[in-house]
């Protein structure tokens, strides 16, 4: 079951708050990993594309941490969000917060994330939350192109060579328990979904099964099973061992040099 | 205030002569009449050439003042023919005050739009506006940025498209609106349309990155969006 900690956030703007966060969170956090590949990546061209996809969550971050500032109307900016917060005040789905590993699991990961954040974006772009939609609308057009370039390389790789079959294969199957929590909606995302202002999951999450079965299909990849258990609890601040680590690197600056700006 | 201007002033002299030289050599075109004057790829080193320091500007004015600010990124276009210029309008202010906090009856409002959520020269873009304005003389502004409607490649006029082309990037093809139909991508040098996608994202997030199989050419692709 889903930890409730919704039981603190009862008022309207608290909940709203609290799902700003979660959309911001999430690409920030894919976007720092990413960022982890510059100076690694296999290819000139690749590790271009990832930072350049690193650039656009961050870039989209800052929309939704600014509009939660707002939100909160308590002092904060993005920035502090971003950098004072600690683990468990980090509302961001736990499969963005996975190690990188190889060129197959960064790509499994991303794309498994970019159905996901594409089809949630769509939705947006139809909240009853005019700044919502405004920026989900701009977003929208950028994580198009995340997508489509996610789905090739798993049909590239997965329909490849030996090697890199069994490799894509077995990043799929290491991310997949990752997955499920991305259409779990606890009692915040019910409430702002009843009140057309977030995306309801349930209605995503059949789209996106669709486009995942039909893309590993057509990258020979073994479908993993559907129903196997989920891991969960990045929405409500519970996260992996991975999360600190990076927020330790990300944090140091403003840690060390609190309000530093160069 | 003085000292900071003249230092500036030096600066971009001296840079002046390293990008007129690049520009150059890289860009033969001829010199673009329209988008005045471009003789240097970055915007202080084409000095001030409209002024505004003793009479109110008009909108047009203000237009053509914007024209000549080159995109960062890309600098053989503007930010005008880009389309992150969305509007300039005379208000008059109740509070009565500019950008600069100065007493005064009315103010320019300019709305810019960024091109992507996380383009690292939005800043920087309104930056050299604000540059422009001040070089030009005018007083009475206010630059805000507004996120919706989204930017497009929609909005990159006629002549900004055919600025990229001589510049060595593809212009934008096709209709935003119909992400999903082909678009018909043309190399910038020889104007082939048998090409490879290299990769999906270029030397930025706007551009995808390709080859041609006629002229062998690797080109950026202004991707349309």
């Amino acid at each position: 079951m889903t930890i409730n900690m919704d039981t603190q956030s009862n008022s309207q703007s608290e909940a709203l708050y609290d799902y700003l966060l979660r959309l911001g969170d999430s690409p920030l956090i894919l976007g720092q990993r990413l960022c982890e590949w510059c100076g690694h990546a296999p290819a000139l061209e690749e590790e271009i594309a990832i930072m350049n996809i690193g650039l656009d969550l961050i870039g989209q971050c800052r929309n939704w941490l600014e509009l939660a500032a707002k939100t909160a109307d308590n002092g904060q900016d993005a920035d502090k969000l971003a950098f004072t917060r600690d683990a468990h005040q980090y509302r961001n789905l736990l499969i963005v917060e996975q190690p990188n590993g190889n060129f197959a699991d960064t790509m499994a990961r991303q794309y498994f994330y970019d159905a996901w954040h594409l089809f949630t974006l769509e939705a947006l772009c139809n909240s009853n939350n005019r700044d919502i939609a405004e920026i989900a609308a701009k977003a929208v057009k950028e994580v198009r192109y995340h997508l489509r370039r996610s789905r090739e390389w798993i049909i590239r790789l997965g329909d490849g060579t030996e090697l890199s079959q069994q490799r894509m294969q077995q990043a799929i199957d290491d991310i997949w328990m990752y997955t499920g929590e991305m259409f779990e909606m606890d009692d915040i995302e019910k409430t702002l979904v009843q009140e057309g202002c977030a995306a309801d999951q349930q209605q995503i999450k059949q789209r996106w099964l669709d486009e995942v079965a039909e893309t590993l299909a057509t990258a020979t990849i073994n479908h993993p099973d559907p129903d196997a258990y989920m891991q969960q609890g990045g929405k409500q601040g519970v996260h992996t061992e991975g999360l600190g680590f990076i927020l330790a690197e990300m944090q140091f600056l403003q840690r060390a040099y609190p309000n530093a700006t160069w | 205030m003085r000292q900071a201007s003249t230092q500036q002033q030096l600066t971009a002299d001296s840079a002046a002569k390293t990008s007129q030289q690049i520009a150059a050599e890289l860009f033969p075109i001829e010199a673009n009449t329209e988008c005045k004057p471009s003789t240097g790829l970055i915007s202080t080193d084409r000095g001030r050439t409209i002024d505004f320091h003793n009479h109110l500007p008009t909108e047009e004015a203000l237009w053509n003042l914007l024209d000549s600010v080159p995109d960062p990124e890309v600098p053989a276009v503007s930010v005008v023919d880009l389309g992150i210029v969305r509007s300039i309008e005379y208000t008059q202010s109740e509070a009565g005050q500019d950008d600069t906090g100065q007493e005064a009856p009315g103010y320019w409002q300019i709305s810019i739009t960024p091109t992507y959520s996380g383009c690292p020269a939005t800043e920087l873009i309104e930056n050299e506006i604000r540059g422009a304005l001040q070089r030009s003389g005018v007083k009475n502004y206010a630059i805000q940025q507004q996120l919706s409607p989204s930017w497009t490649t929609d909005w990159i006029t006629d002549k900004g498209r055919e600025q990229l082309r001589k510049f060595g990037i593809a212009p934008p093809a096709g209709d935003s609106r119909k992400p999903g139909i082909a678009a018909d991508i043309e190399c910038p040098r020889c104007g082939s349309n048998h090409h490879k996608k290299i990769s999906e994202f270029g030397s930025t997030a706007c551009k995808a990155l390709y080859q041609c199989e006629d002229c062998q050419e690797p080109f950026d692709y202004f991707k349309c969006i």
